[in-house]
């Protein structure tokens, strides 16, 4: 079944148009990855998901139920966290409170959450009382990640999460990723990594320009010549 | 027909003041207006002015004079000269401080070197004779007009009183033309400038700093030039006050009378937009007077009255960023698609 | 000397904390904040009479020159202050919060002249006081040193809300929140944090510490005057970019070193000089560390 769709979604910054149409699906438990050459509106597309911009057409449906439009505090509420491209973490708070501002709306006893956060990502244990800005990268990325997993939500938007980081801590995201898609939250991501993203989605769209251009199993595409010569510099 | 003639001289003290605001407003528009600079210290631009001009044209100190330097009795173009030059120094330091910071520095800075001059006009008494101010500061080319007023009157002494009563004003409407004429050229240079591709640039570092940047251009040199000319603009106007009302003190220059209506006037003319910054100066000028006449009526003391008119402006700033935030006329739009627009984000 | 920079510092810091949490919050250079202070200190005057009205017991407490009644103004009008700086946030800044931080200054400049000339309109530009009779309060030694009982009060009344303030954004969650709203508010909106509810704070905990420092300034000078907080207004500004913006504990450590430096100052220049003093400190640190000691935004 459909976790999240977004059909035929038209949106743009200000006069400009930037997405034509843009179709994307991701079924329940699935990793969806999105690349695309820079300034395909991929990042639009994630925004526009969860309500940051307003779609000036097309729909976006969670589990059958139409969200188009609403407020991001809203969306969040309804089971779609999100983890922006930049600036994905409070610098100056700590990797704890982090966490804790994830679970803001969160009424009940987060506590067991957050060693759950700590068992998929231990590094972040260790440096619980330290200020995020503090941070490596790759931890970073995991404070950020953790965060928007507080409110256990049924799928996270990830926006390049392996942007500028060591190969290693590529790999190492990437498995994490993986790991917290099989705890059952579906994933959709945008990637640069291409390989990587294609090798470890369900799907896989290739998005230009603002519109799609191809979409197919992962695997598909990465065997895909056209794919290949395009985006993979094959 | 007196009472005409009454309020035709009227209008011209009226129009001298407003003018010497519309001088202000224009300083501004090309700060804030056109580049977005943030300038809350004009009146210590407006006084700078002065008090250069007043200086370097007043006579020499008499012997009840605490002050013991100035009164080079120079002409007056040197006077408006030197206050050009003199606020143009004072923008250098203070934009070389703040402007290569966020916006608000820039405001915050303007503020402190406003407060800064404040207090060197009250307590430097060697040099602006502190709160007993400068006197005698010389109209321009006054002495001819007068002599040739008193030469009117006397080849025509049964002109009618009417006629005596305007030709006796003679020179308010000599130093009106004198401010127009000025306003005028200033539009005129304002409207070149950001024509030009040097406005353009102006106007793209409003819009969007980093895109300028990222197009190979020295912001921060933009910036400076923009934000010294416009306070060697508001220096002109304070020489301009000073040759007119012949005496001035540290209390001429309160951040309200300075600042305050400037920014309203701006805002409500419409920032960005050279006629708007004279309409504007000229409304709220009207304004201002207006509730003068009217606080003739009002049963209140004249402290009371003056809050309240302060209160009346400052509802009317409000009531225009929200409803008319554009200002009354609106920036003037541009056919410059040089610098786009879109804005860079991830 | 240094008796007197650290009660002016209290006072500044007061001013600048709050200062400082709604420019990091809010994102906008609150120049009506001052007179915020002004206000604060003129309601507290109101509520004084009040109580004289009401006949509320004088109790003194030791040495000060004040009693209860003084206290409960002072809490009154802080509470009173928060209510005023809401209504002034729904009724104007929150329809400008569109159109960007310098409309939201410009907005601020507005309410700062309107504010100064309400309290002008009603109480006029002379001073006023909180006590009729000038009471002497006596100088006790302190650790080698005279203070009086008034001036302990303010220092330990400011050290007091500061470290209320510190509990408040350490160990609640709104204050947390305020915290990360201040540091990244887009994130701080799509993690679900209540925007307009850290909002609403921010104005309360800034608007309530500006009328103390307000009322407490009154108290040492014994007067205040329409223009008290707008005095004040370059000081905070100057504590507040020494800190770094949005930083509320850099603005305590800027608010004492300006007190003590403007205090100091008059070592070796003019008394009358005094209020360049903030204006000097801050001319340095923009050229030399605009980001402030503690790294501001
Ligand atoms: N905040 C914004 N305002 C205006 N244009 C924007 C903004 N953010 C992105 N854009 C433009 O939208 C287009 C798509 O950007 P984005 O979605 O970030 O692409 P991608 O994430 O695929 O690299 C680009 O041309 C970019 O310049
Ligand atoms: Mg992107």
């Amino acid at each position: 079944m459909a976790l999240l769709e977004a059909k035929r979604i038209t949106a743009g910054y200000g006069e400009t148009e930037i997405l034509h149409r843009v179709f994307v699906k991701v079924n329940e438990g699935e990793i969806v990855s999105i690349v695309g050459p820079n300034g395909a509106g991929k990042s639009t597309l994630l925004k526009t998901i969860l309500g940051l911009l307003k779609p000036r057409e097309g729909k976006v449906i969670l589990e059958a139920e139409d969200i188009t439009g609403l407020d991001p505090d809203r969306i969040v509420r309804k089971g779609i966290c999100y983890v922006p491209q930049t600036d994905n973490v409070f610098a100056s708070l700590t990797v704890e409170e982090n966490l804790e501002m994830g679970a803001f709306i969160r009424k009940d006893n987060y506590q067991n959450r957050i060693q759950e956060i700590y068992t998929i990502f231990p590094d972040l244990e260790e440096r619980r009382k330290d200020r995020a800005g503090k941070l490596s990268g790759g931890q970073r990325q995991m404070v950020a990640i953790g965060r928007a997993l507080m409110l256990e939500p049924k799928i996270i938007l990830l926006d390049e999460p392996s942007a500028s980081l060591a190969p290693k801590l590529v790999r190492l995201i990437f498995q994490k990723i993986s790991e917290i898609n099989r705890s059952g939250v579906g994933i959709l991501m945008v990637e640069q990594n291409i390989r990587e993203a294609l090798r470890i989605a369900d799907q896989a769209y290739v998005l230009a320009m603002g519109r799609n251009r191809f979409h197919d199993t992962g695997q598909a595409l990465l065997n895909n010549q056209e794919v290949g010569k395009l985006y993979l510099g094959d | 027909m007196e009472s005409i003639i009454g309020v035709l001289n009227y209008g011209a003290f009226f129009a001298i003041t407003a003018g010497i605001y519309a001088i202000l407003c224009l300083g501004l528009n090309i700060q804030w207006g056109y580049t977005g600079l943030f300038n809350i210290g004009i009146a210590g631009f407006y006084a700078v002015g002065a008090y250069t001009s007043a200086l370097l044209c007043g006579p020499p100190p008499g012997p009840l004079d605490w002050r013991t330097v100035g009164g080079l009795g120079l002409p007056f173009p040197v006077g408006v000269l030197g206050a050009i030059l003199m606020c143009g120094i004072v923008a250098l330091f203070i934009g070389f401080i703040s402007l290569r910071l966020k916006e608000d520095y820039l405001a915050i800075a303007t503020i402190g070197i406003a407060e800064v001059i404040r207090l060197i006009l009250k307590n430097e008494s060697w040099l602006t004779n502190s709160v007993w101010g400068l006197k005698h500061i010389p109209p321009p080319l006054h002495s001819p007009i007068q002599r040739g007023i008193s030469g009117f009157l006397s080849a025509n002494p049964d002109a009618s009183v009417a006629v005596k009563a305007l030709i006796s004003k003679s020179y308010n409407w000599f130093y009106l033309g004198l401010v127009l004429g000025i306003v005028a050229i200033l539009y005129w240079v304002s409207e070149r400038s950001i024509r030009s591709p040097w406005g353009r640039v102006l106007r793209a570092i409003r819009e969007d700093e980093t895109v300028v940047s990222a197009a190979g251009k020295n912001v921060f040199r933009f910036k400076m030039q923009s934000f010294v000319l416009g306070s060697m603009i508001m220096g002109m106007a304070g020489s301009l006050y000073a040759h007119y009302a012949m005496f001035i003190d540290a209390n001429s220059f309160e951040p309200l009378y300075g600042t305050f209506l400037v920014w309203v006037m701006l805002i409500a003319g419409g920032s960005g937009n050279s006629k708007g910054a004279i309409l504007g100066a000229f409304i709220i000028w009207g304004i201002w007077a207006g509730t003068d006449f009217m606080s003739g009526y009002l049963a209140l003391s004249a402290i009371r009255v003056a809050s309240l008119r302060i209160i009346t402006i400052a509802i009317l700033l409000e009531l225009v960023l929200l409803l008319r935030p554009s200002g009354l006329l609106g920036e003037e739009k541009f056919v410059s698609k040089m610098m786009g627009k879109s804005k860079r984000g991830g | 000397m240094v008796i007197y920079g650290l009660i002016s510092g209290s006072i500044i810091t007061l001013g600048a904390v709050g200062l400082s949490l709604t420019y990091g919050i809010l994102n906008f250079a609150n120049f009506a904040h001052g007179d915020i202070m002004t206000l604060g200190a003129f309601l507290a005057l109101i509520c004084l009479t009040l109580m004289q009205a009401l006949r509320i017991p004088a109790t003194t407490f030791g040495a000060l020159s004040f009693g209860l009644p003084m206290v409960l103004a002072l809490m009154m009008a802080m509470v009173l202050t928060g209510g005023v700086a809401i209504l002034i946030d729904r009724i104007l800044y929150r329809r400008l919060r569109k159109s960007g931080r310098i409309v939201l200054l410009i907005a601020s400049v507005g309410v700062a002249f309107g504010l100064r000339n309400v309290i002008q309109f009603i109480w006029g530009p002379l001073p006023q006081y909180y006590s009729a009779e000038i009471q002497l309060a006596r100088k006790i030694p302190l650790l080698g040193i005279r203070i009086k009982p008034d001036q302990i009060f303010i220092i330990g009344l400011a050290a007091f809300l500061v470290g209320m303030l510190h509990l408040f954004l350490q160990k609640t969650k709104t204050g947390k929140a305020m915290r990360a709203a201040s540091d990244n508010i887009e994130l701080a909106r799509v993690s679900g944090i209540n925007i307009d509810r850290v909002i609403l704070y921010t104005w309360i905990i800034g608007a309530a510490l500006a009328a103390a420092a307000g009322i407490l300034g009154g108290l040492e000078n014994k007067f205040i005057t329409p223009n008290s907080g707008w005095e004040m207004l370059l000081p905070i500004f100057a504590a507040v970019i020494l800190g770094g913006i949005g930083s509320p504990y850099g603005a305590i450590a800027g608010g004492m070193i300006i007190g003590l430096s403007e205090e100091i100052s008059t070592a070796f220049i003019s008394t009358a000089y005094k209020p360049a003093v903030p204006f000097v400190i801050m001319v340095a640190v923009l050229l030399i560390k605009p980001r402030g000691l503690f790294g501001g935004k």
